[in-house]
């Protein structure tokens, strides 16, 4: 059986479902964190095969720049998780909760 | 040309912003100075004009901007100087001058001398507007901006509830007869597709009479209110709380006359409609004998004059409605003069008397008062139309036209009325000027206004007396625009009669007068026989029309007012409007409870948008794919 692009389309899907159950039901921030990645990395997956399967680079371009922003924010990211563990010594979402209108 | 005529329209709008720039500041002398002069700026414009158009020149005619333009509707900014406009520019720019003038000695101790000479420089570019618009959109806007400043003065003490009550009233009574004037506006542009003055004039004649007729009564409605003809007229003594120069200029000279004003300039139209002329003509003798009679009796030296006016413009509508145009002219302009004086030397006698109206309570100010008994003596003979004084020559022709049209009822009612006009006249002037001085019973100390308003009030008392001489150049000037022919009474015998007839007839109303009230010696109480007579009781209470408003019209359309108030505009409008906001609001309070702060539950309602979008686009565009499809199984379904 050929690989073909509906594959990657399911994986990528299937991907991007568990990130999204991951950053509905996660109240670990650093797990919440891990979830975000699998979101931004299954559609890096669907870009490059789309790319792939039209003969244009535009989209594998498009995955580099997601990856580079992914990482910057998960640079910046931890930085502040590092910051509020320090802090409040728990990073429970449910203890995020100062935010409340 | 064109320079005095811009000169002569917006100097007064100058003056007024001028002032405008000093009302929250106290007093300042110089307003009251660079209005008079920009005022008097604009009356040697005005004169220039004058001088142009008596040499024969072409009618000066400008178009200073478009104003509308819309598919065929095409209103410019347009003025025109021509033998009517400008006799009308020199009254009114001659009596605002003067009356300018005189305000800096009358307003002296006023807080709102500032304001007032803004109001005041307001009027005057209203009504220049007014008096030389080319087209009957720019006389309407004219017409609303004297109404304005009527309002503003009449109700310039504003803290007096009088004076504001009376500014509304004078207000609303206009705004219902403005609406009669703008449907006749409307159908002048309906039927002739133009509001410029020559070209609705051109087209008249091609319309048939019943048009004709609707837009002349409903332009007559307008010219009604401002001219405060019965049944419209109740404001017009109400309106004498305003300052007295304002009721000299305004309520006098200038804006009450644009009424006739609007009469004689549609002069085309109603010589096509000679009934509706007729219909004016009667109510205007009607209004000269009604209001003359409330004049009789009444109490209030102010309101004497006023009804006085009211008579004088019924004299005007009654030659203007017998198509002696020119004669109404004139006479507006002879009574501009006289009046006016009237007015302000009756502003002198209240100065003197602190604010006094009765003039039961004053009597023998001829001797503190010389030169203003001498201008109000001298304006009054000119008011009884005695030679050879001003309004002998107005009011005299306008009875030879009466007589000469063949219209002896309304000759004869005008007759009468000249015999009560001198009659009322000299009674005020007996009581005021003559007699036991009855104010020393009040404590009263009376003095003459300051001489510089005595100077600014000559020109008018020359002009009282001499300006018959005018009458001649005034015909010839006129007599081609207002199609304007001389009254001619074919047998010399009969004019000798009637000229010496009538001025028996008002000398013996003067000379009656004086008998009955210059040696009066009390005040009366209310307890004389011929004060509780059911005449004089009528005649007092203006024949209970005041009554009669408010208790028919005033109340009954307060308590309508309550019940839509009540009904339809709490329950009706108010509730809905009310029930929108609290949807809004209910909806807010339930769903800010989403907003808890919790970082958890935001990704949620995150994700829960993130679908929701989703699948609106699958739907829309789903449905965009097969719309074809969905369309013919709709319109089999038969939607």
């Amino acid at each position: 059986m050929e690989i073909g692009l509906n594959h990657y389309l399911v994986l990528s899907t299937i991907l991007f479902a568990i990130g999204l159950v991951g950053v509905m039901r996660r109240k670990n921030l650093l797990l919440l964190f891990f979830a975000t990645e699998i979101l931004l990395n299954s559609v890096n997956v669907a870009f490059a095969a789309i790319s792939h399967y039209y003969g244009d680079l535009t989209g594998q371009m498009f995955a580099f720049f997601v990856i580079a922003i992914a990482a910057s924010e998960v640079a910046v990211g931890l930085g502040l998780l590092i910051v509020w563990f320090k802090r409040h010594g728990s990073i429970d979402l449910d203890s995020l909760s100062s935010m409340k209108g | 040309m064109e320079k005095y005529l811009y000169i002569a329209l917006f100097a007064p709008l100058v003056s007024s912003l001028f002032s405008a720039l000093f009302t929250a500041t106290p007093k300042k002398m110089f307003t009251g100075i660079v209005a008079s002069l920009l005022i008097f700026s604009s009356l040697v414009s005005s004169f220039v004009l004058l001088m142009y158009i008596l040499d024969g020149g072409e009618p000066v005619h400008v178009e200073m901007m478009t104003w509308m333009a819309t598919g065929h509707l095409y209103i410019p900014f347009g003025f025109i100087v021509d033998q009517v406009s400008v006799t009308m520019m020199m009254v009114v720019t001659l009596v605002s001058t003067i009356v300018h003038i005189y305000s800096i000695g009358y307003m002296d101790h006023d807080k709102g001398f500032n304001r007032f000479f803004s109001w005041l420089s307001a009027f005057v570019f209203s009504m220049m507007v007014l008096v030389m618009s080319d087209n009957y959109a720019g006389l309407f806007i004219g017409w609303e901006g004297v109404g304005l400043c009527s309002w503003g003065l009449i109700g310039f003490w504003f803290h007096k509830e009088v004076a504001t009550w009376a500014a509304n009233e004078a207000f609303i009574m206009n705004r219902i007869a403005d609406l009669g004037m703008l449907i006749g506006i409307f159908l002048v542009y309906w039927n002739t597709g133009t509001l410029q003055y020559d070209g609705a004039f051109a087209a008249f004649s091609t319309l048939d009479t019943a048009t004709l007729t609707w837009i002349g009564i409903f332009l007559f409605i307008g010219a009604m209110g401002k001219s405060a003809q019965f049944p419209l007229h109740t404001w017009l003594a109400d309106a004498m709380e305003g300052p007295t120069p304002v009721s000299a200029l305004i309520h006098a000279a200038t804006m009450v006359t644009a009424g006739v004003y609007l009469v004689v300039r549609s002069g085309e139209l109603y010589d096509l409609i000679p009934n509706v002329g007729l219909f004016i003509a009667s109510l205007g003798a009607f209004v000269a004998l009604f209001a003359a009679s409330m004049a009789l009796v009444n109490r209030d030296m102010k309101r004497i004059i006023a009804y006085s006016t009211l008579s004088q413009l019924g004299y005007m509508f009654a030659a203007a409605g017998l198509g002696a145009y020119w004669v109404a002219l004139f006479h507006l302009m002879a009574h501009a003069f006289f009046k006016a004086l009237l007015f302000l030397g009756a502003g002198n006698v209240m100065h003197a008397m602190h604010d006094e109206l009765d003039p039961f309570k004053m009597g023998g100010l001829k001797k503190v008062m010389r030169w203003t008994w001498i201008m109000m003596t001298i304006a009054s003979l000119a008011l009884a139309g005695i030679f050879p004084f001003a309004g002998f020559f107005s009011k005299d022709t306008i009875l030879e036209a009466a007589f000469a049209e063949h219209h002896f009822v309304i000759y004869g009612v005008l007759l009468f009325t000249a015999g009560l006009t001198a009659f009322y006249s000299f009674r005020l002037v007996a009581l005021i000027f003559h007699g036991e001085e009855r104010y020393k019973i009040f404590g009263i100390h009376p003095h003459e206004a300051y001489r510089f308003m005595l100077i600014a009030m000559s020109p008018l008392l020359i002009l009282a007396m001499i300006a018959g001489v005018f009458q001649v150049p005034f015909f010839e000037m006129v007599e081609e625009i207002l199609n304007a022919h001389e009254y001619h009474i074919h047998s010399h015998t009969t004019l000798l009669i009637m000229l010496v007839g009538t001025q028996v007839f008002v000398a013996l109303a003067i000379l009656y007068a004086y008998k009955k009230y210059a040696s009066w010696s009390s005040v009366p109480d209310g307890t004389s026989a011929i004060e509780n007579s059911f005449v004089y009781k009528l005649l007092y209470n203006q024949y209970y029309i005041p009554y009669f408003y408010e208790e028919y019209i005033v109340k009954s359309y307060k308590e309508m007012s309550e019940v839509f108030w009540t009904k339809v505009d709490m329950k009706i409008v108010d509730a809905t409007v009310d029930g929108i906001a609290g949807i809004i609001y209910g909806t807010g309070e339930k769903t800010r409870d989403m907003q808890s702060g919790n970082l958890s539950t935001m990704l949620k309602w995150m994700v829960a948008g993130l679908v929701g979008l989703l699948s609106l686009a699958v739907v829309f565009g789903l449905a965009a794919r097969y719309s074809d499809e969905i369309l013919s199984i709709l319109s089999a379904l038969g939607v």
